[in-house]
């Protein structure tokens, strides 16, 4: 079985729409983190990791709703109750003052649950405590490693490829983030620590797939009368030779990620849905935004090499 | 050095022996999320942010070297105790069931002093002092506020005069007059104010020598009062105030004793050298025999003799615990009794906390996460079946698409997996298996295929250009490294950052990933490869190849 070989599509002639389908998504998550700014305060919906506070999870015996457990906690003035996968399971984010303990907390939730449900019926299986300074603390770490590793990423490429390619590959990658943050202000996703993480693995693949397939654009440059060929015809060319490996790969690990979407359970679940994201956008962003950027870069910036050099090697049309 | 097919297939023998007796000898361990547990972050109390960070190490290196004792003592299994960035302690505890207990154990401070009671009339008579004090500091309004407005039995009847002249007052039509009477109310203000006595109200007589009972509903605002600047002050030289433990029934009400005490314990907590937990059937209380070691037998007991028939305060974390007489000298043991009705198991955390050690500072909880065992068991068994149906997915595709040479691709996959099992397993108590990590894991099954398949498409292209099956498996290895290397590296990079920046879960998973990373590394490029050469020894250089 074989699939695209020797295909011939024509991704960076078709790079112009791209660009606007990539552009209007980015815009829609800009506009979805600003509304989340005016709505909810926050850009993101950032979760008791990284705001500090309380969350208790409780599991019932039996299905209830999240309006008859509002109700039991207090009614309007009831903390934020969600759903965790199943209908036996919420989780409560009560509000914590700086000295009490989350014990305290999880008792009086405990409390206010069994007077309304019958005491056996229920378990807290899971509380998280997490202080204010701390929160804030993880928010600049998490920030730090996004950049740290754009950074060393950036330096590992320009010192393996050349410049422009660390540049291109940095591009693609923050295309990427920009549109998986969209999608999670969009959404409301909760930010926890998995969620970051998942966020830097979408950095990993995504930078893995734009390196293959510039590893195929670097071997080809070395072959012989690479350099007087039309370099948008050598990316593209690189591109399509890349295809079949990008959607195999793309394939295994999607059908992967499905698996643990369907049965990983409610823990995974967010963090799935964010990796599935990103392999999807990474697979894109290598053929539609990173090679694409290689060409942009090279248009204004030129090869890299003397300039001598580059006007004789490189075509006067584009 | 590994050039001829079998040394390779002895190594990859070698290596999978290895990493399968460090998964059968150390076991996989599980993360927090994933069997159940306590998490605590824990810092040095530095209200007024006044410690140097070379104070805070060395407080944080007590405070580890304590709790790490007194863990141990509670028989928690392979605890994780770790310093983060200087001024943090992050307590592990696996498989716990009482979080409440293991709490109270690690955070309680535990410092024990032994201090002599004072019977004089020293306290009360500064009790006029300490009234003034708070009456400066807090103001007539706050303390009015508080219902705290009591005037000493001296002046009583004079400030209800005042109260009802000033009521009259604010009726009155004329001004002249009531100019005069506001300066008058004025006055009788300043006077009323003298006469306040917010704290010494609230004081009754003790049922012992040297202590006052204060009505357990008045015991917040007496904490309060006691805390307001300038009372401490106002005690006698080498006297304090100290709240008793115990709750005492007079009557129909219930009460709380203060203690008036020697300011300087004569012997503290460190000279301990044991304490264990008994219980006292006849009277229904447990409590805590505790020995001095050789040079604390000597001060105690000579305190002791000197001050028979005098009362001696056991303070626990600042609370009197009991006042017993000293009825003759005591040695180098004695006991602290709980109080009726306590549970043996607190005096036995009591007695492993004193035998511990106390720590030298308060410590506050800063990050608390519990997980429950069902929940963990539940995300176990998922995570098993979405893993099994993932890899059964990965086997499928590859099968189906490269058939002999993806088989070879599954037995690498296969030696992979084993590798980052035993490499996890290995690598101590750094590596647990969390949620994350095997997501992680997965993830890096995924890179593990890519190698996979960007090398057999590699070869698939070298055989479309017409070379021979030898030289085009060779030149497909060869061609694929480059992108395999740069692609495996950038992801490391950003698995090692997740390590340095990540705790916990995400910590987890950087280092699965990265353990993954090294394995996959080492299954395509080594593993596949030899198997390769295997399948391809004995075949004719111009023979084709299932791929």
């Amino acid at each position: 079985m074989r699939i695209f070989q020797n295909s011939a599509y024509k991704f960076i002639e078709n790079r112009k729409k791209a660009y606007v389908v990539s552009g209007v998504v980015i815009a829609l998550g800009i506009a979805a983190m600003i509304l989340n700014v005016a709505t909810i305060g926050s850009w993101q919906n950032y979760g008791v990791d990284f705001t500090g506070g309380s969350l208790i999870q409780v599991r019932f015996d039996e299905p209830t709703t999240d309006a008859a457990l509002r109700a039991a906690l207090g009614g309007a003035d009831a903390p934020p109750v969600t759903r965790f996968g199943t209908e036996n399971e919420y989780v409560i984010r009560a509000p914590i003052d700086d000295d009490s303990s989350i014990n305290e907390v999880a008792e009086a939730v405990e409390t206010q649950i069994a007077a309304v449900y019958s005491a056996g019926s229920f378990e807290v299986v899971r509380t998280e405590l997490v202080g204010a300074k701390v929160g804030s603390e993880l928010q600049l770490k998490a920030l730090y490693a996004i950049l740290f590793s754009f950074v060393l990423t950036l330096l590992y490429l320009a010192f393996r490829f050349e410049m422009r390619f660390g540049l291109a590959a940095v591009i693609a990658t923050a295309h990427d983030m920009l549109i998986t943050l969209g999608f999670l202000a969009v959404f409301k996703v909760e930010i926890a620590l998995p969620t970051v993480a998942a966020i830097l693995t979408i950095v990993g693949y995504s930078l893995n797939d734009t390196i293959v397939v510039f590893d195929r654009v670097r071997e080809n440059l070395q072959k012989k009368g690479a350099r007087k060929r039309d370099p948008i015809d050598l990316v593209n060319g690189s591109v399509n030779e890349t295809l079949p490996r990008t959607v195999l790969t793309s394939g295994t690990t999607l059908a992967v990620l499905m698996a643990l979407l369907i049965l990983g359970g409610p823990v995974l679940f967010d963090f799935t849905l964010v990796l599935i994201l990103g392999v999807v956008i990474g697979t894109y962003s290598s053929v539609f935004v990173a090679s694409p950027a290689l060409i942009e870069i090279q248009k204004r910036f030129g090869t890299g090499q003397s300039s001598e050099k580059k006007t004789k090697i490189e075509p006067a049309t584009v | 050095m590994f050039k001829t097919l079998r040394s390779r297939l002895v190594l990859i023998a070698l290596v999978i022996m290895m990493s399968g007796w460090q998964l059968y000898s150390n076991g996989l361990k599980l993360g927090l999320d994933l069997q159940g547990g306590m998490h605590l972050a824990l810092e040095v109390d530095d209200p007024d942010g006044t410690m140097t960070a070379a104070a805070k190490a060395d407080m944080i290196d007590r405070v580890d070297r304590i709790i790490r004792t007194r863990i141990d003592e509670l028989g928690v299994e392979e605890p994780l105790i770790q310093q983060v960035g200087g001024d943090r302690l992050i307590v592990e505890l696996a498989g716990v069931s009482d979080q409440d207990q293991a709490k109270d154990i690690v955070q309680r401070n535990a410092f024990l002093e032994f201090k002599l009671v004072v019977v004089s009339s020293d306290m009360e008579n500064a009790l006029t002092r300490m009234d003034r004090a708070i009456v400066a500091t807090l103001g007539v309004d706050s303390i009015r506020a508080l219902g705290r407005d009591v005037a000493g039995p001296t002046n009583q009847t004079d400030l209800e005069g005042l109260l009802f002249g000033n009521t009259a007052d604010s009726t009155s039509a004329e001004s002249d007059s009531a100019r005069a009477e506001v300066e008058d109310a004025a006055q009788a203000e300043l006077d009323a104010a003298d006469a306040l006595r917010p704290f010494s109200s609230l004081l009754n007589f003790g049922d012992a020598e040297g202590t006052f009972l204060i009505a357990i509903e008045d015991v917040p605002v007496a904490e309060m009062f006691l805390e307001v600047e300038g009372v401490e002050r106002a005690y006698p030289r080498n006297q304090v105030l100290q709240w008793g433990s115990e709750l005492v029934a007079q009557g129909a009400r219930t009460y709380k004793r203060l203690y008036v005490l020697e300011e300087e314990a004569f012997i503290t907590g460190d000279l301990l050298e044991d304490a264990t937990a008994s219980r006292d059937p006849q009277f229904n209380q447990s409590q805590v025999q505790f020995e001095f070691s050789r040079a604390g037998g000597r001060v105690f007991s000579q305190v002791t003799g000197q001050h028979v028939n005098d009362y001696l305060a056991i303070v626990l974390d600042g609370e009197v615990m009991s006042a017993p007489v000293i009825r003759d000298r005591i040695g180098a043991r004695g006991q602290i009794d709980m109080g009726a009705g306590t549970p043996l198991e607190e005096a036995a955390d009591l007695a492993l906390v004193l035998r511990a050690g106390a720590l030298p500072a308060k410590i506050n909880i800063i990050e608390e996460r519990t997980v429950g065992p069902s929940l963990g068991q539940d995300s176990i068994d998922q995570g098993k079946i979405a893993g099994i149906v993932g890899l059964v997915m990965v086997v499928v595709i590859m099968l189906s698409y490269y058939k002999m040479a993806g088989l070879l691709a599954i037995a690498a996959l296969g030696v992979y997996v084993v590798l980052v099992l035993g490499g996890l397993a290995g690598i101590g108590t750094g590596a647990v298996l969390t949620v994350p990590g095997i997501a992680g894991l997965i993830l890096s099954v995924g890179m593990a295929v890519d190698a996979n398949v960007l090398i057999f498409e590699r070869i698939r292209e070298e055989l479309d250009e017409g070379r021979a099956t030898r030289t085009a498996v060779d030149e497909g290895f060869q061609h694929a490294m480059s992108a395999i290397v740069d692609a495996n590296i950038t992801t490391l990079i950003t698995a090692l950052i997740l390590m340095q920046f990540g705790t916990g879960p995400v910590k987890g998973f950087a280092v699965t990933l990265s353990i993954g990373i090294v394995a996959s590394f080492f299954s395509a490029l080594f593993v596949t490869r030899s198997l390769f050469l295997f399948y391809l020894n004995g075949k004719k250089a111009s023979d084709p190849i299932s791929i």
